[in-house]
């Protein structure tokens, strides 16, 4: 088929199509002209679906991705830095497949589960072992729920670790961060739909946690006016223990509020990303073949500029667009195509070789032990063996503030794009690497070895609130800040500075999580590994 | 002209009755946003509880010797008699909500994060911020031992018997 003009008709449009109106009913002429349009139709619906076909030339190319709802999220024309496989490792898109086929596989699974203490157990069991693809449906949706968030882990890394965060993208930053919580929402309230002893012992530990402000206001004494950690509990349980309450809860969490959630931030997400002027890129990406000088201050290429044109401002750089880009049709429909083919196959292999395990229906009487739980929840684990508030609630929230805070601390432009932002921060970030390691492997060392305040003779009585404040968990967090002032004031760069405290806050979370699953075993006590578990 | 300098930046009209007015009405209709969302989210804070009856009969106080230290699954709490009276510890860990186990000599130990508790409740060991709970207990006109698990009372409490 020819391509189409700007008004998406058709252009082999066939005049009969177009008749003039004005003629009488009942007149044979308007008979045939059904008959005409019957045998038309499917290739009428084709058109009106797709509007053109396959298109050749470049103009009806842009027209076949400005032109669909789905495609016109992105730009016509694609810088080629963005295509580059070690731009974005195709993490970001990743993460989105991995969201779309959790909610496929989530809403096939809600077709037999029953959110009921007594129904729950036994509708897993039933798409276990009877429901038809009901394993393989369940598997999927609960390694895909685990590959997600590594993806998630790995996606906010290389954009911290590119410097993709800086000004304009610094509030795309911050969504970013708002979809880490969510993504852990998500994964935390579906930990407790299965009703088996695991779901019910780390929820109930993770219920505690959001009332362990009480260690704080305890020590300040104002529990009995002000007591957000009961309130904190209780709106999330909507009782005192995890039951029939909690259970409705964190179901209409899990399967409404926050996927609703999810899908707004992330449209959001990718609205900014086109507004923000496509991916970051260096300006070398720019300079490269064009010969221009590029400066940063430029307004960066493939922007909108619709709004341009009506108002009194600096004017874009024209022309500059097409230097450095292609079609984005086929060719960044061929790269999200194939990541989103890989993830799935991934997906899918995974989910038919190991099946997600299912412990004993919940027992309130009998704790699990030890009662882990997710992975990428155990380093909290770990920290909340130290304290309760410290390591469930205060630690979390300075690392989550402070990670959303990055771009408004750090506000240098250069090497925007780069990895590392280039051989210093390389450097930078291989010392924050080994001065973490030595901190928390030490620290974890010294505990497992020594026990903590508690445990000496000296300070077994020190009151809850010195060891809320002072326990390996914020001795972690505090050396992490120094080390980074210290970076800051070495190199006299926001950006090392930042490079630094990010990759110490990884490599502790990288640790404390393996530590917590291969060396925690039985009352939270130390094991080599899982063999050495004491036997009953 | 006129319409080029109210658009301009850097031209600031003087503020009038007007925008006092204008000001006055976006923020009520602020306020009143707020406070209606604020309404919406009181609706998940429970006022009444499913464990609302939180009391329980454990038996009549004679069913019990001096010395007997009884463990009531369900109430997660040990009964303990002793000279002194009754009185009851939880077993639930006020870390974050395990059952702390009751060794032989007597002593809790609460398999999650490993913390300790001697016999009466007070913390020896682990992360746990405070001591087991000491369960308010009482007895109903009928003559029954009935221990209410939410309410706590200071530990050293007894019931006589
Ligand atoms: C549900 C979660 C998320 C989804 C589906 C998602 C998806 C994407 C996609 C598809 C891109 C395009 C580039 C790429 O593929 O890497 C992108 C870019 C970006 N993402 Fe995310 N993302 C998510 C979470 C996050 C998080 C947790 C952060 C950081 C805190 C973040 C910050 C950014 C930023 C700043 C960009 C722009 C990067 C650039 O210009 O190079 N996103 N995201
Ligand atoms: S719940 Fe008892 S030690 Fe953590």
């Amino acid at each position: 088929m020819a391509e189409t003009d700007m008004k998406n008709q058709p252009s082999d449009a066939k005049p009969s199509e177009a008749k003039p109106s004005g003629r009488a009913i009942g007149e044979p002429g308007a008979v045939r002209d059904f008959a005409g349009n019957l045998a038309g139709t499917p290739r009428t619906f084709r058109q009106t679906l797709i509007r053109h076909g396959t298109p050749t030339s470049d103009r009806a190319k842009s027209q076949a991705v400005f032109t669909n709802f789905f495609l016109h999220l992105l730009p016509t024309r694609t810088h080629l830095h963005a295509i580059k496989a070690t731009t974005t490792l195709g993490l970001g898109v990743a993460t989105l497949v991995l969201f779309v086929l959790l909610c496929v596989t989530g809403v096939l699974l809600m077709v037999y589960y029953k959110p009921s203490v007594e129904g729950a157990y036994g509708s897993m069991l039933d798409i276990m072992h009877v429901v038809p693809t009901g394993n393989l449906m369940r598997n999927v949706h609960r390694w895909g729920a685990h590959a997600m968030v590594a993806c998630l882990m790995l996606h906010m890394a290389r954009v911290f670790y590119t410097a993709a965060y800086k000004s304009p993208r610094e509030f795309n930053w911050v969504l970013g961060m708002l979809l880490f919580v969510v993504t852990l929402g998500l994964s935390f309230t579906g930990y407790l739909l299965p009703w088996d002893q695991l779901a019910f012992w780390a929820v109930t530990i993770g219920a505690n946690i959001a009332q362990s402000p009480q260690e704080l206001t305890d020590a300040l004494g104002v529990t009995s006016v002000f007591d957000v950690g009961r309130m904190q509990k209780e709106v999330l349980l909507g009782a005192h223990y995890v039951g029939q309450e909690a259970l409705i809860r964190f179901y209409v969490l899990h399967v409404m509020v926050l996927p609703i959630v999810a899908s707004i931030l992330i449209a959001v997400h990718f609205w900014r990303i086109r507004k923000d002027g496509g991916l970051a890129r260096p300006a070398s990406a720019d300079t490269a073949d064009s010969g221009g000088a590029a400066t940063a201050d430029m307004t960066p290429a493939l922007k909108t500029y619709g709004l341009m044109a009506v108002m009194k401002d600096k004017t874009p750089v024209v022309n500059r667009e097409m230097r450095n880009t292609i079609m984005t049709w086929p060719n960044v429909i061929y790269v999200i195509g194939a990541v989103t083919m890989v993830t799935t196959l991934a997906m899918l292999v995974l989910g038919m070789w190991f099946d997600a395990p299912l412990r004993e229906m919940a027992n309130p009487a009998v704790p699990e032990n030890p009662a882990k739980a997710p992975w990428y929840f155990l380093g909290l684990q770990e920290l909340v063996s130290y304290s309760a508030f410290m390591g469930g609630v205060g630690i979390p929230a300075i690392v989550v503030l402070g990670l959303a805070l990055v771009p408004y601390l750090d506000r240098e432009r250069e090497d925007v794009g780069v990895w590392f932002s280039g051989a210093q921060g390389r450097r930078v970030t291989l010392g924050s690497m080994v001065f973490a390691v030595l901190v928390v492997v030490g620290m974890l060392w010294f505990t497992v070895r020594n026990g903590w305040l508690r445990n000496w003779e000296a300070t077994a009585h020190v009151p809850q609130i010195v060891i809320t404040f002072f326990n390996p968990g914020t001795v972690f967090v505090l050396l992490f800040a120094l080390w980074s002032v210290a970076v800051v004031k070495i190199t006299r760069s926001t950006r090392m500075g930042a490079i630094a405290l990010f990759t110490c806050f990884l490599v502790g979370f990288v640790i404390l999580t393996y530590f917590a699953t291969v060396h925690r075993g039985p009352n939270w006590d130390f094991y080599w590994s899982q063999a050495e578990w004491p036997v009953h | 002209m006129d319409n080029q300098l109210q658009t301009s930046e850097r031209f600031k009209p003087p503020k009038t009755r007007r925008d006092f007015l204008g000001l006055l009405a976006a923020w009520s209709a602020i306020a009143a946003f707020v406070m209606a969302i604020l309404g919406a989210f009181r609706l998940p804070m429970p006022s009444v509880f499913p464990e609302s009856d939180s009391r329980a009969k454990l038996g009549k106080p004679k069913q019990f010797t001096v010395g007997a230290q009884t463990y009531f699954a369900k109430q997660r709490l040990w009964l303990y008699r002793d000279e002194a009276g009754f009185h009851a510890l939880s077993s639930v860990c006020t870390h974050l909500g395990c059952i702390a186990e009751r060794l032989d000599d007597g002593q809790f130990s609460c398999p999650c994060h490993g913390s300790k508790f001697d016999e009466a409740g007070r913390v020896k060991g682990g992360p746990a911020p405070k001591g087991l709970i000491w369960v308010e207990l009482s007895v109903s006109p009928e003559g029954w031992l009935v221990a209410d698990t939410l309410k706590e009372v200071t530990p050293g409490t007894k019931l006589l018997a």
